[in-house]
């Protein structure tokens, strides 16, 4: 990936940061300036708990180029705690294990294949909730 | 603003055209189309076009198509819309005639994609959608159709082999087109048989990669007479757009989309769906073509795989599609399929479906899809 | 020389105010390894080891330590002004890991950062400043994180143990802490016992030389200098946790040293995960954590080739039970586990191979 793109992308693939529109409240990922909701452009920074549930999933056999270590593995339609959706990667589960409606959270892992002459993309991805990690997640600041 | 009429269509075959480039088969289909309407050249030449940028290193394609076609001068522009393309460009030269801008214009779609090998390909075909938050993820289009699709069938209740009749009826009316990319039938066995691309989508739920490019030529309706006995009106001419992203979307299985551009068109052209002999519509996997049945009205929310399945797309059915293979079986160059589907409308109307003809057919509704059902481009032609 | 006025104490009293550990869920099976070999019929050291999976490295595991660390106590996040990791298994040879980590914890932008390179001792090195950091007065809190994906040559003894894991530490005041340091001994000398060359993918060592000359006279040196200075014995301690290259080596050492079994039971990781190198003795430290009681004395000796070792004399407070329970425990991570006995995955996943 470019790095300036990088430079710009790493709070939302690191930390889930998402936008919260400062007069209705609706929550935006990606993040936006204009409301969806209301259509007010003031919005504020805020972390998403990174937990969700699946809504679907699916295995996938014929990745894109840079993403050959992604043969066989699982991308998913995923609803986060505040209510909104995502899609992206699942990580640590095998595609038996997982079904519709299975509790999720996010973790940060490397995005893409080999990547020995560029720069390694670190983002989100979704596992089945951990042991130990309980019920509760929490939006932070 | 004026009526706008067809007065000549042109298509190459679909196919993998390892010897033939991306110039050639632009210029191949436009001046079949300008012969078909008896002209040398237009006033202007719009290319649809998706990815010609990234796959063969080239923009300023219709500068390119204009000068080798053989009139460099003219007005040319490319139009981009995804894997709608084909139909936004002749959206465009629609506005360009209507508007009384140009009084002939080319508009030609026009794809090559098999320069590269599938990963080059899969991650071209990935910037229709979020670049930085679904592309980025490694989140392709099959994976994204894949999840719709088992989202629907577990609301819906519906089985792999629910969706068979689309591929069934696709590839047999591929048979009898000559420019088809795929000229065999495919029974339901082979179908469920199919290896899996990205569960439960598998190859034969989806179209192929290929290279085609297909043209029409426009004029004013009230012109249209002294250039051909059979043009075709363009009753309606809509686009509408929906979120790019699958995340923020209202309801995954809605292609919202879809539906506004539908409405427009049967509001702009004042029809129901009811009215419409022959619907080709975006097939490019199989989930889409029954969201898109039920975004266009011809069956309710959940209900476009039982349309499918009580036998109604089939060409002597209720609402014949794909009548000549569409993006399943004629293929998918997908810059150029809306062309294609306007090009194989315009044909039907006239009455040269061959094989594959809708009998007594006088409006037929077109609509090119682009991303994950964030741009709809719906077309409607009459006689 | 002696060890006579050698105690590393800080002016005000630390301690470690929360940890969290991260092993990765892959293992592969150290039997599939000796058949690729033709070592079927001798003895492995250990039955399996960890392995990290097709999208982890030192980075994310990192920040998913620190993150439990993070999880257990709420410490405001300009509070915390420093990070280390301490790892041989870099992502990156130039570009720290350690602000990846900062930055995905929300920790930056005023805060120090850097990765440090010891060998196994690494993770303790990032103890010892994290330490100082907070014991000057520089920071209220300080990471320290010990963490590796140990590459080992294929074929090669260390192919048996060399495995991925590690745990943070988060530093601050004493009377924050889970576990006041009593003190601390670095003993450190130029020792060639194991080494990779910058531009070469696997390490070399000096198979039996790493023994008595390597791990166990700097082990032995800095445990029993530390004890001498605090004027204690093994009998004081009712934990033990060691650097861990294999299980022979640790029950040897705590044997020499007059520890027990016993002592070193719930530290002693290897036998189940290998040698997370880096992670190693900090790992076992956080497993010890997990079971430790108020008023439990707990002795910490690392070791990294080159060679040296850290000891600290920790003692656990009041505060441990409320504060560990906020996140996975070292026992979660063993037990969540894939065993795979495909040596060819194996290879796959610790990039020995792969597709050009």
């Amino acid at each position: 990936m470019e790095l300036p793109r990088y430079h710009r992308l790493r709070s939302a693939f690191y930390r889930l940061q998402a936008t919260r529109c400062g007069a209705c409240q609706a929550i935006h990922f990606p993040p936006r300036r204009r409301c969806l909701q209301c259509g007010s452009e003031n919005p504020e920074e805020v972390r998403l708990s990174g937990r969700g549930r699946v809504l679907s999933v699916t295995r996938v056999y014929q990745p894109a180029r840079g993403f050959s270590d992604a043969v066989g593995t699982l991308t998913a339609l995923i609803e986060l705690q505040e209510g909104i959706r995502i899609t992206a990667q699942l990580t640590d589960v095998e595609p038996e294990e997982v079904e519709t409606g299975q509790e999720v959270e996010m973790v940060v892992r490397r995005l893409r294949g080999d990547e020995e002459q560029g720069l390694i993309v670190y983002g989100y991805k979704f596992r089945p909730v951990m042991k130990g990690h309980g019920a509760e997640g929490r939006e932070r600041a | 603003m004026r009526d706008v009429s067809i007065i000549g269509v042109g298509q190459t075959p679909v196919g993998e055209h390892w010897d033939r480039s991306l110039r050639e088969l632009g210029v191949e289909a436009v001046r079949s189309a300008l012969a078909d309407a008896g002209l040398e050249r237009p006033q202007a030449l719009f290319a649809g076009n998706m990815l010609s940028g990234v796959l063969c290193n080239q923009e300023n394609l219709a500068t390119l198509l204009a000068d080798f076609a053989g009139f460099p001068g003219v007005e040319a522009i490319k139009i981009e819309a995804a894997c709608a393309s084909g139909a936004a460009v002749v959206r465009a030269a629609q506005w360009a005639v209507a508007s009384g801008a140009h009084d002939l214009v080319v508009a030609v779609g026009i794809e090559k994609m098999t320069d590269l090998g599938i990963d080059g390909i899969t991650a071209g075909l990935a910037t229709a959608a979020d670049a930085d938050y679904e592309a980025a993820h490694g989140i392709s289009f099959t994976a994204l159709n894949a999840l719709l699709m088992r989202l629907y069938m577990e609301r819906y209740g519906y089985s792999r082999a629910d969706f068979a009749p689309f591929v069934v009826t696709a590839h047999e009316n591929g048979v009898h087109n000559p420019q088809a990319m795929f000229r065999e039938t495919v029974t339901v066995d082979d179908f469920l048989n199919s290896p899996m691309v990205a569960d439960p989508i598998s190859i034969l739920d989806s179209s192929p990669v290929c290279d085609g490019a297909a043209a029409v030529v426009l004029c004013s309706s009230d012109r249209a007479r002294s250039f051909t006995d059979r043009p075709i009106k363009i009753l309606a001419s809509a686009t509408a757009t929906d979120t790019i992203g699958l995340g923020p979307r209202k309801d995954p299985l809605w292609f919202e989309a879809a539906y506004q551009s539908a409405q427009r068109a049967y509001r702009q052209a004042g029809l129901q769906p009811e009215d419409i002999d022959f619907f080709e519509l975006h097939d490019a996997f199989t989930i889409v073509s029954a969201m898109s049945l039920e975004a266009a009205g011809f069956a309710e929310r959940g209900q476009g795989v039982r349309f499918a399945l009580e036998c109604n797309i089939h060409r002597h059915g209720k609402l014949p599609i794909s009548t000549q293979g569409g993006l399943k079986a004629r293929g998918h160059p997908v810059g150029a399929s809306g062309t294609y589907q306007i090009v194989e409308a315009v044909n039907q109307l006239r009455g040269q479906g061959g094989a594959n003809q809708v009998e007594d057919c006088r409006l037929g509704m077109t609509q090119s899809i682009g991303g994950m059902a964030s741009v709809a481009v719906t077309h409607i032609l009459g006689l | 020389m002696s060890a006579h006025g050698m105690l590393m104490r800080t002016e005000q009293p630390v301690g470690i105010a929360s940890y969290g550990a991260y092993v990765p869920r892959w293992r592969i099976r150290t039997e599939a390894i000796a058949a690729c070999w033709g070592w079927e019929g001798k003895r492995v050291p250990i039955r399996a080891k960890s392995v990290p999976g097709p999208d982890e490295d030192t980075a994310t595991m990192c920040i998913e330590a620190a993150q439990n660390a993070l999880r257990r106590v709420a410490v405001a996040p300009g509070q915390i002004r420093a990070v280390w990791v301490g790892t041989e298994s870099k992502p990156y040879a130039v570009k720290p890991t350690a602000t990846v980590v900062a930055e995905a914890l929300g920790l930056t932008p005023f805060i120090s950062a850097a990765d440090m390179e010891f060998a196994c001792k690494a993770g303790s090195e990032a103890m010892q400043t994290a330490m100082a950091y907070v014991g000057s007065g520089m920071a209220p809190y300080a990471l320290a994180i010990g963490m590796d994906t140990a590459q080992s040559r294929p074929g090669d003894s260390l192919e048996y143990t060399a495995a991925a894991g590690g745990a943070a530490f988060l530093f601050g005041r004493a009377e924050n802490a889970l576990a006041e340091v009593e003190g601390s001994l670095s003993f450190v000398t130029d020792t060639p016992d194991f080494f990779r060359h910058a531009h070469r993918h696997y390490p070399q060592h000096g198979q039996r030389f790493t023994g008595e000359v390597a791990y166990f006279y700097h082990s032995l040196e800095a445990a029993r200098g530390l004890l001498k200075e605090l004027g204690r014995e093994p009998k004081d301690y009712r934990w033990a946790v060691f650097h861990q290259p294999n299980p022979k080596f640790v029950r040897r050492l705590a044997q020499q040293l007059g520890f027990s079994q016993e002592q070193i039971e719930p530290g002693f990781l290897v036998p189940v995960i290998g040698n997370t190198y880096a992670g190693s003795s900090l790992l076992g430290l956080a497993a010890v954590l997990d079971i430790a009681e108020a008023g439990d004395r707990i002795l910490f000796t690392s070791y990294g080739s080159g060679a040296g070792s850290d000891a600290l004399s920790l003692v656990v407070t009041p505060r441990i039970g409320p504060i560990r329970a906020g996140a996975p425990r070292v026992r979660d991570y063993l037990e969540r586990k894939k065993e795979i006995g495909d040596y060819g995955l194996y290879l796959r996943l610790m990039k020995k191979i792969h597709r050009e």
